[in-house]
């Protein structure tokens, strides 16, 4: 890490001022280094030990080794709740994505009620997940949601019971939290769409490039930064969505709608299982480091020779 | 709303007291409008003795919440004077040296004698009273809705073949046979019926308390799967997700025949002004007659420092046992009293039965522990034992005979 | 809401074609991708729309009139029963949440502004890891930080206190703040500061003359963010505040997870509109300041 000094500290001031205002930048990121290094890497590390440890009911310091991550890989209920992140997560976050870009770009045709139009995208990010996942779960509710409407609606045969599905069950998820977030990713969108130099698309214009392909071509790719932000705040969204799966289906069918933040809570507060949550809980952040760093890496690097 | 202000009210008073009377704060998740009522009278009764009520209540899924929130508090060094906490959980929580002892006020208020030895086993730990029983659910019960019976023609079964006959009945009259909410609770319920129906109280003792893997890779228990699985197939397509009261509502609306399910059931029939023996049947789980699966909700007391608190905890153990507290409580919430001694002629034919039962069950082999409802075992083989029997019960090619497998060696993992 | 613009230009302007030859041929192929542009969006915002409609119109229903109706079924009287009865039960939580973001939302905040300030324009070794450190942290399930920070704050005596949960806040909330606040001032010329700098003035001098004013846009992103963030917390809400200090959220939560009893549809989906309230209201009156705040670079790379 090359430090990039902005501003050499050397002035015409006197020495005590000169030394104030050299430490002062240090001095003002302080408190957050030290909340940063014990409220989120102390803490891992607890947690870290506590997974070599046999804690069940409360903390305990009894050094088992890897037992704890052998009995994670022999859980079956562990690899469902694994494979459901994936599909959650992925379907999730592309959908969103698309969705977004694609809502991002049509409300950008000078569209009239522009305003109202994007609050009503935006407005779903403003709910906490609890009250998404009630509503959802009265939406898709087989018996009383959508599947009624449709049928009082004459639509005698419709049936729609993904919510009930041990298989399907999962999309469910993934419907709800897409209407939550890809208002989001619209606004982004539609904020960096704002930002591109007019000039390089009407040298593609003269060109003679259609409208998509310009988006395609030149538009879309000059907003790498907006996906990348998008991306850290959908995988951030997705990582986390507890409150989504708990209010939404508990984990159910059976634990069929299980996802590692879920299972995490359940054996670490509920079922006396600290051990196994807390490995459970550095699987789940190994497996971010290993998606995240590089990328993360890339992106600061570029940056800073901007 | 008449509950609310009054416990505005709490709130408001609670400031001027401090440092006079004591206070107790109390984490239960006691939310919904019967239980909601029954938590009022205790808070009533605290309050009139002069100590203030710090009410904690923190609802979802059978305390989840509730039991993190307690966990953190304990690791914070601050936790509660008392918190609804059940079965061998307590034993957890003693051993880590943070309950109260109640030896003193148990004396004076007679506890040995007026509770059964099973109850009074579950309060202590290391020989000393550590939590107040409260109540005692009975879960082996089968509600069924006699006009729907009627209808289909169907008999009120006995034996599980009697079942399996009515429910045929009810189906090919059109009507759900059996109620159910497919949650992993709901499901480890009925399989501790199936179970108990089947293995008898004392395999059933041997396999959920004392997880003997003999038993619990058995012939019998194998069975108990496979009952499980033809009982899968009278439950609707909806019932995933269902909360237990709407597939009561069911039942009460005459959509189903009958609900397996504790005795709580019974507020939800109250509720819509049903009366026991006429517009509803309670009957035990067919096949599990003379047996009384309970599932005892308690308050253990937690150590504190502070002399006027430690009084009203006092206070509030005394009050819980009370007959007074006890007649309205359970009225309210369904169960029965833990006092033998209790007068039950304010109570419904139903809570009558289930009195006399427990008293009957109380002499032999028949009273026993549910495991559902996290009196049989602790947290974790609870919690073993519903991943697998939820996982059966939701997959439509299950074998019976691998679960039972399955369940020993899920149990075995967590030991 | 239409007339807000939150462009420094408006998109179209350069992307409609030029208008010579042709132009009459071109204007039909336009005005028919117009209207399947304008009838996606609107499907689009009826689909959006769908979930808040049914919630609100089950708010407004009768239990009896919940169970015989479907979703979408028009009430067959307005009641405000449901609003009443919800009021009751969460109305006083109502208060403590604002007494909770409050606090929280402005010091997170303030420290956000001054650690994006730091790691913009005052970098020194380390500044980048620790960007880097905290971005990690965004990604932390805060399920495994509960025990730790409970021991911790019980330590620190601040248990179960409003003060204890504000400091939970500001602590988890410090990692967005920071990257909406840095991300901004990375795109501010560092000439300016330089200048300002050559002329004597201070640390906190160009904070507060040169770079605060410009950062006003971003400011509201984070007010925003946080506001929703912290408002709509659950999690830390039911474990770090106790009894009568709760928050709404955990209010609301005892009302609609409630497993026992009768459930009422219209009070829960009531009780659950006003605990979304404020937060929809905020989105609703300051989405253009939100916008334009991500404009302006809040959020970009």
């Amino acid at each position: 890490m090359s430090s990039v000094a902005v501003f050499s500290p050397k002035a015409s001031h006197g020495r005590s001022t000169d030394w104030l205002q050299a430490w002062l930048p240090k001095l003002v990121l302080a408190p957050s280094v030290v909340i940063v290094l014990v409220g989120f890497y102390a803490y891992i590390l607890w947690t870290l030990l506590l997974s070599f440890t046999n804690s069940r009911f409360m903390p305990s310091y009894k050094w088992v080794g890897l037992a704890q991550y052998m009995r994670l890989m022999e859980n079956d209920r562990w690899w469902v709740a694994s494979q459901n992140l994936l599909v959650f997560g992925g379907l999730f976050i592309a959908i969103s994505l698309c969705l977004g870009v694609l809502l991002a770009v049509l409300l950008d045709q000078r569209i009239r009620a522009e305003g109202a139009i994007r609050t009503i995208y935006l407005y779903p990010m403003a709910l906490s997940m609890i009250v998404t996942g009630t509503a959802w779960q009265w939406l898709l509710n087989p018996g009383l949601g959508l599947d009624k409407l449709l049928r009082d609606w004459g639509w005698e045969g419709f049936r729609f019971d993904w919510l009930v599905d041990p298989d399907r069950v999962v999309y469910c998820l993934v419907m709800a939290a897409v209407w939550q977030a890809s208002g989001f990713v619209m606004a982004l969108f539609l904020a960096g769409l704002r930002g591109v130099d007019p000039s390089i698309v009407r040298a593609a214009q003269v060109d003679g490039a259609s409208l998509p392909t310009i988006y395609l071509r030149i538009v879309l790719p000059s907003l790498r930064p907006v996906f990348f932000s998008s991306l850290m705040i959908l995988a951030h969204i997705a990582i986390k969505s507890f409150d989504l799966v708990a209010a939404m289906t508990a984990g159910g069918p059976g634990y069929a709608s299980d996802l590692p933040a879920m299972f995490m809570y359940t054996h670490t507060f509920t079922r006396g299982q600290m051990g196994l949550g807390a490995a459970s809980a550095m699987l789940m952040l190994g497996a971010v480091l290993a998606i995240l760093v590089p990328y993360l890496y890339s992106e600061l690097r570029t940056k800073r020779h901007e | 709303m008449n509950a609310m202000n009054r416990l505005a009210l709490a709130i408001s008073l609670a400031f001027p007291l401090v440092g006079h009377a004591g206070e107790v704060e109390v984490l239960h998740w006691w939310t919904s409008g019967g239980e909601k009522r029954a938590a009022d009278t205790l808070q009533k009764l605290v309050e009139q003795k002069g100590h203030t009520w710090k009410d904690f209540a923190v609802a979802g899924g059978g305390g989840e919440a509730a039991m993190t929130v307690l966990k953190t508090r304990a690791v914070s060094g601050n936790p509660p004077s008392a918190a609804q906490i059940k079965g061998p959980d307590i034993q957890e929580w003693g051993e880590l040296g943070l309950l109260a002892d109640l030896d003193e006020v148990a004396e004076q208020g007679r506890w040995d004698e007026l509770l059964p030895r099973q109850v009074t086993e579950v309060m202590q730990y290391d020989g000393s009273y550590v939590a107040v029983p409260v109540n005692v659910h009975r879960v082996n019960w089968l509600w069924v809705n006699p006009e729907v019976f009627e209808k289909a023609g169907a008999q009120p079964p006995t034996t599980l073949d009697e079942l399996w006959a009515a429910a045929d009945r009810l189906q090919a009259a059109g009507y759900i046979a059996i109620a159910h909410g497919g949650q992993p609770w709901q499901d480890g319920t009925v399989f501790e019926d199936l179970a108990l129906s089947i293995l008898g109280p004392e395999d059933y003792h041997k396999a959920f308390v004392d997880l003997d893997e003999e038993v619990l890779t058995g012939d019998r228990m194998v069975q108990a799967f496979a009952a499980l699985k033809k009982l899968r197939s009278y439950v609707d397509a909806d019932a995933a997700g269902r909360d237990w009261n709407r597939a009561t509502g069911l039942v009460i609306d005459g959509k189903a025949g009958m609900q397996i399910m504790g005795d709580w059931a019974k507020s939800e029939w109250t509720a819509a002004n049903k009366k026991a023996g006429e517009d509803y049947q309670c009957l035990p789980f067919p096949g599990t007659q003379g047996s009384f699966a309970y599932n005892i909700d308690s308050l253990a007391m937690f150590k504190l420092s502070d002399e006027d608190d430690r009084k009203a905890q006092e206070d509030l153990a005394r009050t819980v046992i009370e007959p007074e507290f006890q007649q309205v409580f359970n009225q309210n919430k369904g169960s029965i009293p833990v006092r033998l001694d209790q007068d039950m002629s304010a109570f419904d034919s139903c809570a009558q039965k289930s009195m006399q039962d427990f008293k009957q069950a109380a002499q032999g082999e028949g009273l026993q522990p549910s495991l559902a409802h996290g009196m049989a075992a602790s947290s974790y083989v609870q919690g073993a034992v519903f991943d697998v029997v939820t996982n059966f019960f939701n997959d439509p090619n299950a074998d019976p005979q691998q679960a039972a497998r399955q369940l020993a060696a899920a149990i075995q993992a967590v030991q | 809401m239409s007339d807000v613009s939150v462009a420094q230009r408006r998109s179209s302007d350069v992307l409609l074609p030029p208008g010579e030859g042709g132009a009459k041929r071109r204007m039909r192929a336009m005005s028919l991708s117009r209207l399947a542009i304008h009838a996606t969006l609107i499907l689009a915002c009826a689909l959006y729309l769908v979930p808040l409609v049914v919630m609100l119109l089950t708010s407004f229903k009768t239990p009896e009139d919940i169970r015989t109706g479907n979703l979408l079924s028009w009430p067959e009287a307005f009641t405000l029963i449901g609003w009443i009865k919800a009021w009751g039960v969460v109305g006083s939580y109502f208060w403590n949440s604002v007494m909770i973001v409050v606090p929280a939302v402005l010091i997170s905040t303030v420290m956000g502004a001054l650690n994006g300030y730091v790691l913009s324009m005052w970098r020194f070794r380390g500044s980048q890891l620790f960007f880097g450190l905290l971005l990690f942290g965004c990604f932390l399930p805060f399920q495994v930080i509960l025990l730790p920070a409970s021991f911790t704050l019980g330590k620190l005596g601040l248990a179960n206190t409003t003060t204890g949960l504000v400091l939970v806040h500001v602590v988890y909330g410090l990692a967005f703040t920071t990257l909406f606040f840095r991300n901004f001032y990375v795109s501010v010329p560092e000439a300016l500061v330089r200048a300002a700098r050559l002329d004597g003035a201070g640390f906190f001098t160009i904070f507060g003359r040169i770079l605060l004013p410009m950062s006003i846009p971003t400011i509201m992103v984070c007010l925003i963010w946080q506001f929703t963030q912290i408002w709509n917390d659950f999690l830390f809400g039911v474990v770090f505040a106790s009894g009568d200090t709760q928050p709404i959220t955990v209010a609301l939560n005892n009302l609609v997870n409630t497993s026992t009893g009768i459930k009422e549809y219209n009070v829960d989906m009531a009780a659950a509109m006003i605990a979304g309230l404020p937060t929809l209201v905020v989105y609703v009156l300051a989405g253009k300041y939100f916008l334009r705040g991500l404009t302006s670079g809040a959020v970009k790379g």
